[in-house]
């Protein structure tokens, strides 16, 4: 077997469903974080959703062969978070049942067992583009019954603001386990799909709270040989995504 | 034609504590670095620092130099967490304000604006208001009546920026892809501080760029500093880039002894021990 024809390997998986968060998305800003989102947009960008925009990680908008098109400076990119012009893909340090996300810190805020990053644009972002997360490790260490401090909105607390919290949409939640949204009648975490070779078991188990599984849980879906080859040639050759979620 | 040129130490001196400092740059880069060193070679303490964090914060934070921080994040960029800011939170050493990064930005606008606040749809439904109780809200006098943060104006006593080339009357040029905040910092300040890594003749500033990359008015800067790798070891593009290996030094040295070799002396004094420390690597 060549290296294109390999079966596809968890990671690929994670990079195909990280893609799709943005199929549709029309000519809006891509901001990845963390490696496989970022080989997803990239992805998403030479395939199905070509009107994508991304930038270099720093302040210039390029094409997929990285071509400059544009300039996105920090002020300039918290504009288009306001505007609404950008799908975010950000990271979880917790994550509760309604969408809640914490990249602050863990334990009592006053004074933090573990201090973080810090809030980041999580409340700006999550009032106004659609937001979705990446999480490279399923656990209940993530999936929390309560998250310690709110940095992203979840469907929860935008209820209690209607209208200022009008634009709020997570998309989906994206795991090396499967993909899931929050398309349930009180907007909790459902699975949509597993990752081949992983069970519903499996996901409740390592989830700390009560997760909605259908009756029916198809697979996600496999990549084509063509975003196959796009992502083990092209996007991806020195392996990246490999070093992230491992088979 | 007034020369606003000094040396770092000079310029800090006329800093005083219990002042709000903003320190330009984002997070490891284009930060005014050595205007830090030289403020940490004063006694100068129980400071309001206004931040999109980095190393900067980080050191002050160790030298317990900060009563108060706001921002939105610190962090490394190629080290995600700060240790030395890690630390201090965690044991409580001193206030925060965590806003978030829009917050941060409009209340930035909102001083250099003079005026009180400005309105963002950021924070409501999360913890920044829990954790700040003193953020108001502020709702639309129009049909939407909707409710927003009123971001309280952030007024500094004094800005600290460091960019790639300035004259010798303050005008700031930086040749980078990223302004970051750099001017709202000197607008929102009642005087700025601008160290650079050449001071050139003004015609020179737009010999070879655009008009545009003159970022920082001269009427918002008290001094200028000429500060070669001034940023060290954040990056100061497209002079140097971060230096990598040292910033993985800082972050995995315990602070007593980082101070110690680095931070001891002048700002001479370090740029010696950094050379001898890269000299000792295999």
């Amino acid at each position: 077997m060549t290296a294109s024809t390999a079966s596809p390997t968890r990671a690929e998986y994670c990079v195909i469903a990280c893609a799709e968060v943005w199929r549709g998305a029309g000519e809006i800003l891509a901001s990845p974080m963390g490696p496989i989102p970022s080989i997803g947009a990239r992805l998403a960008r030479r395939t199905f959703a070509p009107d994508l925009l991304l930038t270099d990680g720093e302040a210039t908008l390029v094409d997929a062969d990285g071509t400059p098109e544009g300039w996105l400076p920090y002020r300039r990119h918290l504009t288009w978070v306001t505007g609404g012009r950008r799908h975010v893909m950000m990271g979880a340090s917790q994550l509760d049942r309604q969408g809640n996300q914490n990249i602050s810190c863990i334990g009592d805020w006053a004074r933090p067992a573990r201090q973080l990053l810090g809030v980041r644009g999580a409340p700006v972002n999550t009032l106004n583009n659609p937001t979705s997360y990446w999480i490279p490790r399923h656990s209940r260490r993530v999936f929390v019954e309560r998250v310690d401090m709110v940095c992203g909105v979840g469907y929860d607390r935008a209820a209690e603001h209607p209208a200022t919290a009008r634009f709020h949409r997570l998309a989906r939640v994206v795991s090396d386990l499967g993909v899931f949204d929050f398309a349930t009648p009180d907007h909790s975490m459902r699975v949509v799909t597993l990752h081949p070779g992983v069970t519903a078991d499996q996901v409740r188990e390592a989830t700390g709270f009560e997760l909605t599984v259908p009756p029916e849980v198809p697979p996600t879906r496999t990549p084509t040989p063509e975003e196959l080859r796009l992502i083990r040639e092209v996007i991806d050759p020195a392996n990246v995504r490999d070093r992230e979620v491992r088979s | 034609m007034s020369d606003k040129t000094t040396t770092a130490d000079e310029a800090v001196s006329r800093l005083a504590s219990g002042m709000t400092l903003g320190i330009g740059g984002w997070g490891s880069r284009r930060k005014p670095m050595a205007l830090v060193r030289a403020l940490l070679r004063t006694g100068i303490t129980d400071l309001t620092v206004v931040s999109y964090g980095g190393p900067d914060v980080g050191m002050l934070a160790a030298a317990g130099r900060i009563r108060r921080l706001v921002t939105a994040f610190v962090t490394l960029d190629s080290i995600p967490l700060e240790p030395h800011y890690r630390a201090a939170r965690e044991r409580g050493a001193f206030e925060l304000m965590e806003i978030d990064e829009a917050m941060f930005l409009w209340g930035l606008h909102a001083a250099a604006n003079r005026m009180p606040f400005l309105p963002v749809r950021a924070g409501i439904g999360s913890d920044v208001m829990r954790v700040n109780p003193a953020l108001r809200t502020v709702t639309s006098p129009y049909e939407d009546g909707e409710t927003f943060v009123a971001v309280p104006a952030l007024r500094m006593d004094a800005a600290l920026v460091h960019v790639n080339r300035a004259d010798r009357r303050g005008n700031g040029q930086y040749l980078g892809p990223d302004p970051y905040f750099d001017d709202l910092f000197c607008e929102a300040a009642d005087r700025a501080i601008v160290s650079c890594e050449r001071i050139v003749d003004t015609a020179e500033l737009t010999k070879d760029a655009a008009p545009q990359t003159l970022l920082v008015a001269r009427h918002t800067v008290a001094a200028v500093v000429e500060a070669p790798n001034g940023a060290h070891f954040t990056s100061c593009a497209p002079d140097h880039p971060r230096d990598e290996a040292f910033q993985q030094h800082y972050a995995s040295t315990p602070w007593a002894e980082f101070a110690d070799r680095f931070l001891a002396g002048d700002e001479q004094a370090y740029r010696s021990a950094v050379r001898a420390w890269h000299g000792e690597r295999p």
